[in-house]
């Protein structure tokens, strides 16, 4: 029986309701006991000492590129990344080339996480045939497979008709979609927020009203079908007010912000992470759909995330090559790569926040809490706790340790942030995946 | 303090010219021209001061002067450009400058060339400046990160087009002296154009009233009337907004039309041509509103009979032909500047 323990660390299990100082003892890849000195006589220890210890985080909302993407990122340094930024499972966004729109493609991201993968990854696949929005995939066979949600994320289902026969399809397979929500009329050609810095810079906009009527429309449909919808990535206060609102009348629907929604505004497409010349960067760093937005819209994600509206984080990391991103502005590719950065930028937030959000809470929305919102808990028992017999997935972290962002060392093969530079305050200090240490930076 | 002499090019047959005097050059250390956001007052005066130096030498016999000779200017254009790209290759060669056109349908470009690449190119062949054109906005930003030479912005996307602007306050100047104050109306799809934000920092700069004036739909996000714009430092500079136009040209020292493009019907921003004729062209009974003698301008090209009636645009009001001339004179004094400050 090998065995690892995790001695001394003050432990935050938010299902569990546990903050307290202890050891938390891995055996045979599970959790085996979590309580005081319950490690003294482990083969293996990790000191962990004036640390936190807490499950390891799950991220809903992640383009690992393969297949088709490999020069942007593979399942292996993808996971690689995950495992650096506290991740122990990953769930893969399916807009690859080809898409994984059938049972094939769902088992080669399974195989191939098996044979590379640092940490978990949960295949997600298409909700339409090829992602081009006309004919539903073979979701019941995609489900059999492994998929354990649907999206056509990178786009919407635009078509309002497919969309509710999609949430109807899949309700009965018990399996959410996942709605990435932009009315492509009202988004078209647009590169960043529409506001006042498009303006000054002379950049087409999406409005917030592109990602609010998408929202609204997803949520009559799913309390017309009772099926679930999950809204990715939400950006604007009006929509965070529509979730909110439906989840007073019932409504099946479900959302996650990203670090750098709840973060970053506009101003960094203007700003940059420094100094540049002339004084505006158009910082293709910045460029993400949805675009960064106003502070308003910022302090009513963090609002939404603490009062529970918003569900969980994720972090849609999205990576690129170089190329994609060194370009005129307009060309550029939207992403970022957001694995590695995550709990540092949420944690440097907090400390920033008005409403500051406890560590407990972001604790949560990293763990149980996504885990929760696509139904993960059920299939794998525990994922996202330190419950006995779940899951060794461990992410020990320093919520004090200052540290600055350099993309070049990041796991990632995208090293496209809008971060570089940036000193942010919060770093993972080592990640257990299934009782191993993935990611040992202490 | 020594004044700086612009000698004639030794004359070839031709009588001598006479040199020309700008007076020193106070402190222009800028080595790019990407808009008129940064722009000092004290960098202002400087080029209109040149610029008016360079239009004495336009009027000579031999419009010429070796001020940059030995200079390469390339000017790199991903846009069409009939009078932009001549006026610069005007004012290049009126300074000795070897200037070389570099079109981006006839280059590398065209072969899936990266932009980076482009004017790496360019400068290793030689570029001393480059002036470029190009369809997204903030292009200019990206090439002066990776290159050493200068960089002057002839026009990108919807974002600026610093020498237009100030050739436009040039002209303006040339009328109606001191700008504080003055009431300069900009009349048309103000969303889509660079010439009207390079105008708004250049006139906010020089103290005048800036109205703008469009139908919501062509007024770029945030801008409404009654509505002065954010209070953030690093917005445009706040201006008036009107959907009426007579309302906007009432009590006008300038009123400027800008082009309208035809495709804006199909996005549906406009009905028809017809009814933005109706509503916004500048016309004589319009112009009436405006203070006598206001000068009526327009960056060209003109679509006269839509933006503008042929009858304004050939009034004794209108200084569009000025305009054009005065673009010589004021990109002469901009590479002279930009030129000699990378030599010295």
């Amino acid at each position: 029986m090998t065995s690892l323990a995790i001695r001394g660390g003050r432990v935050i299990d938010p299902a569990n309701g546990v903050d307290a100082v202890a050891d938390v003892v891995i055996a045979d890849g599970r959790v085996a006991a979590v309580g005081p000195d319950a490690g003294k006589d482990a083969a293996e220890t990790i000191d962990a000492r004036g640390l936190v210890v807490c499950p390891g985080f799950v991220d809903i909302h992640a383009h690992l590129r393969e297949p088709g993407f490999e020069h942007k990122e593979t399942i292996a340094t993808g996971t690689l990344a995950a495992a650096r930024g506290g991740f122990t499972t990953v769930c893969a966004m399916p807009n690859t080339e080809p898409p994984i729109d059938n049972a094939g493609a769902v088992e080669f991201v399974l195989r191939t996480t098996q044979a590379q993968g640092a940490v978990r990854v949960l295949p997600i696949a298409c909700v339409t045939k090829g992602r081009a929005g006309r004919e539903l995939a073979e979701l019941a066979e995609l489900a059999q497979a492994g998929a354990i949600a649907f999206s056509d994320d990178g786009a919407p289902v635009a078509d309002a008709h497919l969309m509710r026969r999609a949430l109807e399809y899949a309700g009965m397979l018990g399996v959410p979609v996942i709605d990435h929500c932009e009315d492509p009329s009202l988004a078209a050609g647009g590169v960043m927020h529409e506001g006042w810095v498009s303006t000054r810079l002379g950049l087409r906009g999406v409005p917030a009203s592109a990602e609010e009527a998408m929202v609204a429309r997803d949520i009559a449909l799913a309390e017309q079908t009772g099926s679930h919808v999950h809204i990715a990535h939400v950006s604007t206060a009006g929509a965070v007010d529509l979730i909110r609102n439906a989840k007073a009348r019932r409504v099946r629907v479900t959302a996650e912000v990203t670090p750098h929604h709840l973060a970053l505004t506009h101003e960094a497409v203007l700003t940059g992470p420094g100094e540049t010349p002339g004084g505006l960067a158009y910082d293709t760093n910045a460029k993400v759909n949805p675009p960064l937005r106003t502070p308003a819209d910022t302090d009513a994600c963090l609002a939404g995330l603490l009062d529970g509206t918003i569900d969980c984080i994720a972090t849609d990391h999205a990576p690129h090559a170089v190329q994609d991103k060194l370009c005129e502005f307009d060309a550029a590719a939207f992403g970022i790569s957001g694995l590695e950065t995550a709990l540092g930028l949420l944690l440097t937030t907090r400390v920033g926040a008005v409403r500051e959000p406890p560590l407990q809470r972001l604790i949560e929305a990293l763990t149980i809490a996504p885990a929760r919102t696509l139904g993960l808990d059920a299939r794998i028992a525990g994922l996202g706790t330190l419950s006995p017999g779940a899951q060794g997935d461990v992410t020990i972290i320093d919520p004090e340790a200052e540290w600055v962002v350099e993309p070049e060392t990041f796991a990632s093969k995208g090293k496209n942030t809008p971060l570089a530079g940036r000193r942010l305050t919060g770093r993972v200090v080592a990640t257990v995946y299934g009782g191993r240490v993935v990611f040992d930076d202490r | 303090m020594s004044r700086e002499r612009l000698s004639p090019e030794p004359a070839s047959g031709g009588p001598v010219a006479p040199a020309i005097e700008t007076k020193p050059r106070a402190g222009w250390t800028r080595s790019h021209l990407l808009d008129l956001d940064d722009f000092t007052p004290g960098e202002m005066e400087t080029v209109m001061e040149t610029a008016g130096a360079m239009k004495e030498v336009l009027g000579r016999e031999v419009p010429r002067v070796p001020a940059l000779r030995g200079k390469t200017i390339i000017t790199l254009f991903y846009e069409a450009s009939t009078r932009t790209r001549a006026s610069f290759e005007l004012a290049g060669k009126a300074l000795g400058a070897d200037v070389i056109n570099v079109a981006a349908g006839g280059s590398s470009v065209e072969k899936g060339e990266s932009l980076i690449d482009t004017v790496r190119t360019l400068q290793a062949v030689g570029a001393d400046v480059l002036i470029m054109r190009h369809p997204s906005s903030g292009a200019p930003y990206l090439v002066t990160r990776h290159v050493e030479c200068s960089v002057i912005n002839a026009g990108d996307g919807w974002h600026a087009h610093p020498t237009q602007a100030l050739l436009d306050v040039y002209t303006m100047r040339a009328h109606l002296g001191e700008l504080r104050g003055r009431r300069v109306v900009i009349v048309g799809d103000i969303a889509h154009s660079r010439v009207a934000r390079s105008n708004i920092w250049g006139l906010a700069a020089a103290g005048a009233e800036v109205v703008l004036c469009a139908p919501p739909t062509l007024l770029p996000a945030g801008m409404r009337p009654g509505e002065p714009g954010p209070e953030e430092p690093l917005a445009l500079p706040r201006v008036e907004v009107e959907t009426n136009i007579e309302r906007a040209i009432a009590g006008a020292d300038v009123v400027m039309a800008l082009r309208l493009q035809k495709e804006r019907m199909q996005s549906g921003l406009l009905p028809s041509i017809r009814e933005y004729a109706t509503l916004y062209q500048v016309t004589e009974q319009r112009l009436a509103l405006a203070r006598p003698g206001a000068l009526v301008m327009h960056p060209g090209p003109m679509n006269e009979g839509v933006e503008i009636s042929p009858a304004v645009a050939r009034s004794l009001q209108s200084v569009v032909d000025e305009q054009v001339a005065n673009g010589v004179a004021v990109r002469m004094a901009v590479l002279y500047l930009m030129a000699r400050g990378k030599l010295s």
